[in-house]
């Protein structure tokens, strides 16, 4: 059967998009001949910075005619009926229909059309001209006095089909003023003449003569290999960076890799700061000794072509910018070690915030402070933010068990490296870098992890600070992030959320469940920036969101953890544990019935309650005159003492297994006895029993809440 | 050539070179606008000529002054005054690209012995309402152009697509004439006594402009500048507006001159460290909104396609 080849032929496409437009071709394509009733063998997408090609294997030539059954009008419908009928079936007259008898709606008419199938060519061709015209870039443009929308602009397209005994035919395609052909080019300085091409396997085998290496997977492992080796000649051991590869991959046609070295005295510089030089502006990997794990003063580039020197000038050129980039980096790591040329100016923000001017981190605090630089127009500046931040951490600290004065100095601290060079030049350092001119001033181990450490965690695989001092600040960080945009209102909305609060909520749920931290933060919220009772409980109930959400990837329903937040009271790991506790009573029988019996109760109750009913005030034992409503007030008793006193010991199984003990009183209850009852005095006095029974269930778990 | 306009000797060589390339192909060059801009896209000569259905081919230098790049002239390779140099060409033609290595090339950077990388770069510039896509072009690992399809310029579309390209100069000639210090730049293309560097040019203005940048400048007279700029801008919009429905806008031009200067004042108090972050934002709000007036009303003067030039085109739609 034939086989397709298409190839999309541009300007430089972005590396980072290359491997989803492969994907995305490919799917548009093969989704399109499905549709159409051409079922292939295999496809498969390639990508190069400057093409896009894919291949399907085993289109049949045409797909298969379908006939269609349309249902009609019974038998002896009126004229308007069958005529509106043979419209829409295409048909001229009732004699090319057939008749139908069904048992129970007797004769009628049906009309079989047949959809005669199509020649691939067509399909593809429409197919082609559909996905060029509509493709899923993430980001597109226009150019020339064109409007067709491409990432870069489109030059050629090579569309061929035909089965690989015979000379495939090109299939005519034309997209704005692009008409499709067989023709394609080569590397854009190697060999950049045009080839003409009849399939994958000469397509490929040309394209790799003319020094384009077409499969991103060969050129990757080509330039892997070529950099193992280099680097093992040296003694050197290549430092993998799988995200770099990739890009590197995708910005070259014919890998070539060569070493360059920077003079030794740059690994003075932190590795992490030289691995980010090289990496984020030259895509350069480095190198490491195998025998200390220390960087190397060498560099591979990959360059796209073979130069005619020998690569004299590429390797000279890299070394220069890696030498400028480096001497910058240098210098920022230096100065930022060094005074500050304006102390003196610094004075009054060291002494409000208790900072050693002696000290370099403790300066780029004070200036943080000192520039009055803008947190947000309302939440007033930096300093006043660590100021706040750092009273926090300590309070927090105190209540978690790490050093107070710890945690202060490390919040006072933890931004300063905001006003470094460094972070200045590698934002993505900071916090990192911070922490390295800490230990270099002597702070304690405990406040340089902190510094590292606050941001964390950053993302859903990013993991939680792990030092008690680096958690309270970390805590304190995002708490007086979330009150104070709490306080002015500026809460995310729908997919809106600028200042990441969400991220700093779920952030705050996983670091107390992580460490399983026994913190009231109704408590350690109030007042933080000045947020009252009623933006508390909307942040609360926000924080809460987090936690199902969270919970929700264990397994556990948002309605349990709705159910639990009574227990709780605003504790994340007690709603989280109760929500926990409560979830697996729930799939137990005992859980269910209890839950059944629960409602049963609750909508007598709200049944009566809007008759008016009288209820009793309290549950009268002298006005009992079954045995089960007795038992039923004894088993109620003795539960709910054991589940508020598991609840208060923080053991929710007990205390749900206690609810689940209730479960056989209160189904002996309703099958033995009538609520509704001719005696008044009995009949409000069975009604509080249900009462107290919706009630002291709902104080450990809300099960109105819990959805069916 | 000459020895002394060698582009791989001579920093105004290089310039010279670029002017020939580009006027062979077509482009009427220009000379720099007379005002201090951030980058040669200010220039009404690309803003406002990108704008509109007219064809235009154009290619000039363009001072550019970053307040906040100046570094005392200790730096080696920053400067709060350097020279860029740009190439519009409107439509975009199918082989910009090879047009623009084929500049490369007349400078010095063949691409058989120098590896030339188009590496994606999303221009934006945020003051003007403009973006576009494109690359930072590399040569050897270093970025030496800028290479961008602009598809909105002053907050409109561009219709058709100018092709933009602003090459840094100081950086290229650093590469070719192989000196690590900008200031080492042999500007004349001269030896021993009649040669003349970029340092004997630049070295005390970038001593001198810094202090002005970062200590001396007046704040207040600055904020008063932006303010009475933003205000100038709009009373010129206002007072050239068509007459009637479907006239001419009269005044575009000064306003527009109105709208750089605003952005330059509003770097220069940025350089001073007197606008915080979010007032930032505010500030080049306020900028983009006069150049999104410019260009609304540059659409509807005879140089933006406007009126009976256009009608009178056989071809026009």
């Amino acid at each position: 059967m034939p086989d397709l080849l298409l190839e999309l032929f541009s300007e430089e496409i972005p590396a980072r998009m290359q491997p989803r437009a492969a994907e995305d071709l490919r799917k548009g394509i093969t989704d399109r001949l499905v549709e159409a009733g051409l079922a292939y063998e295999g496809a498969k997408a390639f990508a190069t910075p400057r093409r896009l090609a894919l291949h399907v294997a085993g289109v049949p030539p045409r797909s298969p005619d379908v006939i269609e059954e349309k249902k009609g009008p019974r038998v002896g419908a009126p004229d308007k009926a069958i005529e509106g009928f043979l419209r829409g079936a295409g048909l001229a007259s009732i004699d090319e229909t057939e008749q139908v008898s069904d048992p129970k709606k007797g004769d009628f008419y049906v009309a079989k059309i047949t959809k005669p199938g199509r020649d691939a060519e067509a399909v593809i061709a429409e197919a082609v001209k559909a996905v060029v015209e509509s493709f899923p870039w993430p980001k597109s443009m226009r150019w020339g006095a064109g409007s067709l929308r491409w990432v870069r602009p489109l030059h050629s397209i090579v569309c061929t089909f035909g089965p690989e005994t015979e000379d495939p035919v090109v299939i005519n395609v034309e997209v704005e003023g692009i008409a499709s052909g067989n023709t394609t080019y080569g590397h854009r300085f190697l060999a950049p003449d045009a080839i003409h091409v009849r399939r994958l396997d000469d397509y490929q085998t040309k394209l790799e003569a003319a020094k384009v290496v077409l499969d991103p997977e060969r050129r990757k492992a080509i330039i892997e290999t070529e950099a193992k080796n280099l680097a093992f000649a040296q003694g050197l051991e290549l430092v993998e960076d799988p995200g770099l590869l990739d890009e590197v991959a995708g910005l070259v046609e014919w890998p070539v890799v060569m070493m360059g070295s920077f003079d030794e005295a740059f690994l003075q510089i932190p590795d992490a700061v030289i691995r980010a030089t090289i990496r984020a502006n030259q895509k350069c990997f480095v190198l490491r000794d195998p025998a200390t794990g220390d960087l190397a003063n060498k560099f591979l580039l990959t360059s796209n072509i073979i130069p005619d020197d020998g690569g004299a000038a590429v390797v000279a050129g890299n070394e220069r910018v890696i030498r400028a980039r480096l001497s910058d980096a240098l210098y920022f790591w230096q100065t930022d070690q060094a005074d500050l040329p304006d102390l003196a100016e610094l004075k009054a923000s060291a002494n409000k915030l208790g900072l050693d001017l002696a000290k370099p981190l403790d300066q780029r605090a004070a200036r943080l402070d000192a520039l009055g630089v803008v947190f947000h127009a309302k939440l007033g500046t930096q300093g006043e933010r660590i100021a706040r931040i750092a009273a926090l951490a300590r309070t927090i600290a105190g209540e978690i068990g790490a050093d107070p004065d710890l945690a202060e100095r490390a919040a006072k601290i933890a931004k300063a490296d905001l006003q470094t060079e460094v972070v200045g030049e590698f934002p993505e350092l900071q916090g990192f870098i911070g922490a390295r001119y800490a230990a270099l001033q002597g702070e304690d181990a405990s406040v340089v992890a902190t510094i590292e450490d606050h941001y964390k965690p950053q993302g859903p695989s990013d993991s939680v600070p792990q030092d008690f001092v680096a958690v309270a600040v970390a805590l304190a960080d995002k708490l007086d992030t979330l009150t104070g945009f709490w306080a002015i209102d500026e809460k995310p909305t729908g997919s809106k959320d600028p200042y990441a609060l969400r991220r700093a909520a779920l952030g705050v749920v996983r670091i107390i469940r992580e460490h399983g931290l026994a913190l009231a933060l109704p408590q350690t919220l109030a007042s933080q920036n000045g947020i009252d009772a009623a933006q508390t409980d909307d942040l609360l109930s926000f924080v809460t969101d987090r936690l199902k959400v969270a919970l929700r990837d264990e397994g556990i329903g948002h309605d349990v953890v709705d159910a639990s937040a009574a227990a709780g009271q605003g504790d994340i790991l007690q709603t989280a544990k109760a929500a926990a506790a409560l979830s697996a009573l729930l799939k137990t029988d005992d859980g269910q019935n209890l839950k059944a019996g629960f409602d049963r109760a609750a909508n007598i109750l709200a049944a009566e309650e809007k008759k008016g009913t009288a209820v009793a005030s309290a549950v009268s034992a002298d006005l009992f005159d079954q045995a089960e409503e007795g038992a039923l007030h004894a088993a109620l008793n003795e539960a709910s003492a054991k589940a508020n006193a598991a609840v208060a010991a923080g053991d929710y199984e007990t205390a749900m297994q206690a609810l689940a003990t209730l479960r056989a009183p209160i189904d002996a209850f309703f099958e033995a006895v009538l609520v509704n009852a001719d005696d008044e005095a009995v009949r409000a006095n069975r009604l509080a029993l249900l009462e107290g029974v919706r009630a002291e269930i709902s104080a450990i778990a809300d099960l109105s809440k819990v959805e069916g | 050539m000459t020895t002394h306009n060698d582009p791989t000797r001579s920093f105004q060589g290089l310039i010279l070179t670029l002017q020939q390339f580009w006027a062979d192909q077509g482009c009427t060059i220009l000379q720099p606008y007379d005002m201090e801009m951030g980058a040669g896209t200010f220039h009404p000569a690309t803003t406002l000529r990108a704008l509109g259905p007219l064809p235009w081919k154009a290619a000039y230098v363009q001072p550019s002054r970053r307040p906040k790049d100046g570094r005392y002239g200790e730096n080696p390779n920053r400067l709060q005054h350097y020279y860029q140099y740009q190439v519009l060409l409107k439509p975009s033609p199918p082989d910009l690209q090879d047009l623009y290595l084929r500049s490369l090339a007349a400078i010095g950077l063949d691409s058989a012995t120098h590896d030339i990388r188009f590496v994606e770069d999303d221009w934006e510039s945020p003051t003007l309402g403009a973006w576009g896509l494109g690359w930072e072009c590399w040569c050897d690992g270093m970025e030496v152009s800028q290479f961008t399809y602009f598809q909105q310029v002053c907050g409109q579309e561009c219709r058709p697509v100018s092709g933009e390209l602003t090459y840094g100069l100081e950086r290229i000639a650093m590469y070719v004439q192989g000196v690590e210090n900008v200031y080492d730049l042999n500007f004349n293309g001269r030896e021993g006594a009649d040669k003349v560097t970029y340092g004997d040019m630049f070295l005390q203005a970038e001593q001198e402009y810094s202090r002005h940048n970062f200590e001396v400048a007046d704040t207040a007279v600055l904020f008063r500048h932006f303010e009475d700029a933003e205000r100038a801008c709009r009373q010129l919009l206002d007072a050239g507006a068509p007459t009637e429905p479907g006239a001419e806008h009269r005044i575009v031009l000064p306003a527009y001159d109105q709208c750089i200067k605003a952005s330059h004042v509003f770097n220069l108090l940025d350089a001073r460290g007197v606008i915080s972050v979010t007032e930032r934002q505010s500030y080049i709000l306020k900028v983009r909104e006069l150049a999104k007036a410019c260009g609304e009303a540059w659409l509807q003067t005879r140089a933006g396609g406007h009126g009976p030039a256009l009608d009178t085109q056989p071809n026009a739609a």
